[in-house]
């Protein structure tokens, strides 16, 4: 893992205003996918996982033209740091990829259950959320669900109402694949994050 | 016409705003501002991102969160971003108008900037996206139906890595104003969507560079979601003649400041 440069009591407030996101609209579809964007390893990798779900609005309609990002440890904890995400060499584990949903919301990515990056803590994969009619990114996480131990003193779902907490947390399936839906809007609505800067 | 609005997806709201018009839609506009304006008189907090309820915007109606972002520090991954290099990224990628046989029609530009972060401190060695309409205002995308030429000669979309400074540069075409099915007569603001990475993933940040100037600018909603003038104006590109070259393409500067970093940064960060 690299070096740590940053804590909670070094953080430094900000001096210049920050440029405003904007949606990322209905025309990325051309732009930002790419081959293998999704597929963080190869299916045949030991260890592959297929982490999937679908992307619905405030009726419970699924969107179809939204763009998911994750960025998560290897299966170690261990943050890579390694160029190579946009031309995957089928070896090389970066920890990033990304999808845009298909016609009816769906996205699948193919990656490692990633491990505890400190002792103790809970698993998760870090997800920026874009989409047409969504004005700014969303932020939010989807942890592993078996360490339960961690997930209850997990600083950030800890301090959620359980109904809240569990939009947070995977489903495990029998394959050993991971299924999470990400609710924008409505009954179930996924937790989003902010954080701090300053 | 350019869709905004899948015909084939659920927006409830998008028939009906086909009849809206575009003064009623400013007024809309309008009544979101004056109360921000007199909230702030009040006291309240200057707003620096776009609201993401904004009724205006027909589309953001069922897809904004109604639950308030959960506040976190971020955490160990959180802190960091994914490294992209130039294996990722070929230098070639950020001229857009070489991607053909041909040259794209329309006015040749070159759009040049820097990435920073809160502190003023550059990104460097990060990736930067972008993607736009073509100088007729049309998009390359099997959904986008505006009855205006495509460009053989032209794709729009381009890529880039940052370099020690954090300066990006592209070269590429003015993309065309566009309309859309938001209300009756709309318009979307000549703009070149941009899509960047910071040193911690909580900056990660889509958004759009629209150009000085624009008669549209009040007319849209997207632009408008921002409440704030100073904070609206942040995305904006203003001309520059020492961008300019002779005889050849237009200049256009425009930095982009992310979030603040929670990273300490380090002098010689990429002296390796
Ligand atoms: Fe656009």
């Amino acid at each position: 893992m690299p070096e740590q440069t940053g804590t909670e009591a070094t953080r430094t407030i900000p001096k210049l205003p920050a440029t405003p996101g904007q949606t990322i609209g209905p025309f990325f579809e051309y732009a930002l996918p790419y081959a293998k964007d999704g597929e963080l390893v190869p299916q045949a990798r030991p260890g592959a996982l297929r982490l999937h779900g679908t992307v619905y609005d405030g009726q419970g309609d699924p969107i179809p033209d939204a763009l998911l990002e994750i960025w998560q440890a290897d299966e170690d904890g261990t943050i890579v740091q390694e160029p190579g995400s946009l031309v995957r060499d089928g070896y090389t584990f970066t920890g990033w990829g990304r999808e845009s949903v298909d016609n009816t919301g769906s996205y699948t990515f193919t990656t490692l259950n990633p491990g505890a990056t400190k002792p103790g803590s809970a698993p998760f994969i870090a997800v920026v959320v874009f989409a047409r009619g969504l004005l700014n990114k969303l932020h939010t996480r989807v942890y592993l669900p078996e360490d339960t131990a961690a997930l209850a003193q997990d600083p950030v779902l800890s301090a959620l109402p359980e109904d809240r907490r569990d939009t947070l947390i995977a489903t495990r399936e029998s394959s050993g694949d991971l299924l999470w839906d990400i609710r924008l809007q409505g009954p179930g609505e996924t937790v989003f994050l902010s954080f701090a800067e300053a | 016409m350019a869709d905004e609005t899948f015909d084939d997806s659920h927006v409830v709201v998008s028939s009906e705003a086909a009849a809206d018009s575009q003064a009623s839609l400013s007024a809309e506009i309008e009544a979101v501002h004056r109360s921000y304006q007199d909230g702030l008189a009040g006291g309240a907090a200057q707003e620096t991102q776009p609201r993401i309820d904004f009724a205006p915007y027909r589309s953001s109606v069922l897809r904004h969160p109604t639950k308030d972002l959960h506040h976190a520090d971020p955490e160990t991954i959180e802190l960091w971003s994914p490294a992209f290099g130039h294996r990722d990224v070929h230098e070639l990628e950020s001229d857009l108008t070489i991607q053909h046989n041909g040259e794209p029609l329309g006015e040749r530009l070159e759009v040049r900037g820097r990435v920073l972060d809160g502190d003023g401190h550059p990104v460097r060695g990060q990736l930067v996206e972008i993607w736009q309409a073509n100088s007729a205002g049309r998009y390359i995308h099997k959904r986008d139906q505006h009855p205006a030429p495509i460009d053989p000669n032209f794709t729009g979309a381009g890529r880039c890595i940052t370099g020690a400074d954090g300066s990006y540069e592209f070269t590429t075409i003015k993309p065309g104003p566009y309309p859309w099915k938001n209300h009756y007569n709309a318009w979307r603001p000549a703009h070149i969507h941009f899509s960047i990475f910071g040193t911690d993933f909580t900056q990660r940040m889509i958004t759009q560079m629209y150009f000085p100037g624009d008669p549209l600018f009040a007319l849209d909603p997207i632009y408008q979601s921002i409440t704030d003038q100073k904070a609206r104006d942040l995305l904006v590109a203003r001309y520059d003649h020492d961008i300019t070259t002779h005889e050849w393409a237009t200049g256009y500067n425009w930095d982009i400041v992310l979030s603040g970093s929670n990273r300490t940064w380090m002098e010689d960060e990429d002296a390796e």
